[in-house]
């Protein structure tokens, strides 16, 4: 199966104040596939991450040159609507954060924000995007129940369900699994599977096996650097550079 | 072994002094708030073999001093509660604004500026409020309104809105700042614009840390007595528009104190105001409790 670019990144920096927290990213990933972004801590894989829907533009000293074009428009242009970007690139937290407030609007919440009152619609979208983050069997009887009293692991599903409810077509995902126990992890890692049939899909891991287990394509970074990036079982088994093969062989990070 | 155990020995001994220690002391303060609400009941419900507890509470005319006197307070109540309730619809919307404005909009540097004045605000003596209110606000509402006097429910309102802004303010830009940016990022993530998260996430998930602000706030303008006194106007009248002056229960008990007779009716009468007065201060903590429980703010996980 072909898969078509994406998102394009050309030379991208990253500063929070002085400091260079990207150097330099060129990357390119394609649709239906899962791309993750592996490394040690800091070494600017989230705020790469967080660079593709501009949840960076939320700390007012950070700056970014560069770019990163998705489907031909550079997201950084000043002529593009974070709102609307935002909508298109979804976003999945690393600690479950639903709000306080019922299943059902949690779901429906990106709905509503983007201007649809159609009740039908939302209560369909709804169901849908809960089917689709397989959660809608364990909650269709208590939908209407605060998300609060879900377990940590159904509580980021429902997560997902909210990111898929306003049909992005890219989902990024910040250490999806890093706060759930493992038959929770396991969960969100066979809806990932699943949810590359329909979306592009960018994890940050920490967990090594988690990113040869989920991905097709692996992005090693270290301070702020791409090191290497490679079809997921070649960077794993045959990594091109030392530094690579020393850390996804644990001996060090 | 021996010799650890008798310094374990004596190291209870002293952990036991000092639980008793703390014991004595907390049971002091709670036993002596104890015999002042004692006291205040001790007082005040004589004067309900002279009037009954209705006429009381519902007599429109309150002459003390006359012969036969009249003992009703439903005006000093009136006024207590329309002053209160004005001074909270100027103070609310101010209050919980500005909280947003510093905890949502505002720059760090700004902030840290402007937070802790508005605390230092709430350091003015009442004293000082209510002086104001009288040289500067009270002639100056006379003039441009056309009434006989600037003191009068609206200016007292208008200076216990000053004296609540401060608290309501700074309680609820704890609140909301203490809303988890985790929720923030998620409803911007979706494609919420600032001011949608503001009214769809974070109001709410502050909900609970802005309605005690405001009890709290409302509490202290009820209780004010020094600005009511001053200000109000001291006619015990229901008022029949906002520039009518008025006697709110404090104002009403400070002013008469000193001139009633001890253990006179009239002293009864102003101690039973006073276990009045008590009565809504306590209400307004009760529903401050109970709101602050119902609507507890969460956290962006259960985990």
């Amino acid at each position: 199966m072909e898969h078509s670019l994406k998102i394009k990144i050309k030379n991208l920096n990253f500063y929070y104040g002085d400091f260079k927290a990207l150097q330099d990213i060129s990357l390119d990933m394609y649709a239906n596939q899962v791309t993750a972004f592996i490394g040690p801590s800091g070494c600017g894989k989230s705020t790469l991450l967080r660079c593709l829907n501009r949840m960076n533009d939320l700390i007012p000293i950070s700056r970014v040159e560069g770019q990163i074009i998705l489907d031909n428009q550079n997201i950084n242009d000043p002529s593009v609507d974070v709102v609307t970007l935002r909508r298109n690139v979804g976003m999945v937290f690393q600690k479950p954060n639903p709000f306080p407030k019922s299943i059902f609007e949690n779901v429906a919440y990106g709905l509503r924000v983007n201007g649809i009152k159609d009740k039908a619609y939302i209560a369909d979208r709804v169901e849908k995007s809960l089917q689709s983050a397989a959660l809608w069997d364990e909650v269709k009887d208590r939908i209407h129940d605060s998300a609060l009293g879900l377990s940590g692991g159904q509580q980021q599903r429902l997560c997902i369900a909210r990111a898929l409810a306003v049909e992005p077509e890219v989902v990024l995902m910040d250490e999806p699994a890093s706060a759930l126990d493992p038959i929770a992890t396991q969960k969100i890692e066979e809806l990932i599977h699943q949810l590359k049939k329909s979306y592009t899909i960018i994890i940050v891991t920490h967990n090594m096996q988690q990113a040869a287990r989920v991905s097709d394509v692996t992005a090693f970074f270290y301070l702020g650097k791409l090191i290497e990036v490679d079809d997921t079982e070649t960077l794993f088994t045959k990594p091109k550079l030392q530094q690579t093969e020393d850390y996804i062989t644990g001996r060090f990070g | 072994m021996r010799k650890n155990q008798q310094t374990g020995k004596s190291r209870q001994r002293r952990e036991g002094a000092i639980r008793l220690f703390f014991f004595f002391v907390a049971l002091t303060s709670i036993t002596i708030l104890t015999l002042i609400v004692v006291f205040l009941f001790w007082e005040g419900l004589p004067i309900f073999s002279e009037v009954s507890v209705y006429d009381f509470l519902f007599g429109r005319y309150w002459y003390p001093t006359d012969d036969p006197p009249d003992f009703g307070i439903f005006p000093l109540i009136v006024a207590s509660l329309t002053v209160t309730a004005m001074s909270a619809v100027i103070s609310i919307p101010l209050g919980v604004m500005t909280a947003l404005y510093l905890a949502e909009s505002a720059s760090a540097r700004l902030r840290e500026w402007v937070k802790p004045i508005v605390e230092l605000l709430a350091a003015l003596p009442s004293v000082v409020i209510g002086f104001f209110g009288m040289v500067i606000v009270a002639p100056f509402l006379q003039e441009i309104l056309d009434i006989p006097t600037g003191l009068n429910l609206f200016n007292a309102s208008l200076m216990l809105a000053f004296m609540s802004v401060p608290t309501i303010c700074s309680i609820s830009e704890d609140a909301i700042y203490s809303v988890p940016i985790e929720l923030k990022e998620a409803s911007l993530a979706l494609g919420a614009t600032q001011w949608e998260t503001i009214a769809r996430v974070i109001l709410p998930a502050s909900l609970s840390g802005i309605s005690t602000a405001i009890i709290l706030g409302m509490s202290r303008a009820i209780g004010e007595t020094m600005v009511v006194l001053m200000i109000a106007g001291g006619s015990a009248q229901l008022p029949s528009s906002i520039f009518d002056p008025v006697r709110p229960m404090p104002a009403s008990i400070a002013a008469e104190m000193a001139e009633a007779p001890f253990r006179s009716d009239h002293y009864y009468a102003l101690f039973a105001t006073g276990v009045v007065l008590f009565a809504f201060t306590l209400l307004f903590n009760l529903v401050s409790e109970h709101i602050s429980n119902k609507y507890r703010q969460v956290g962006a996980a259960t985990l």
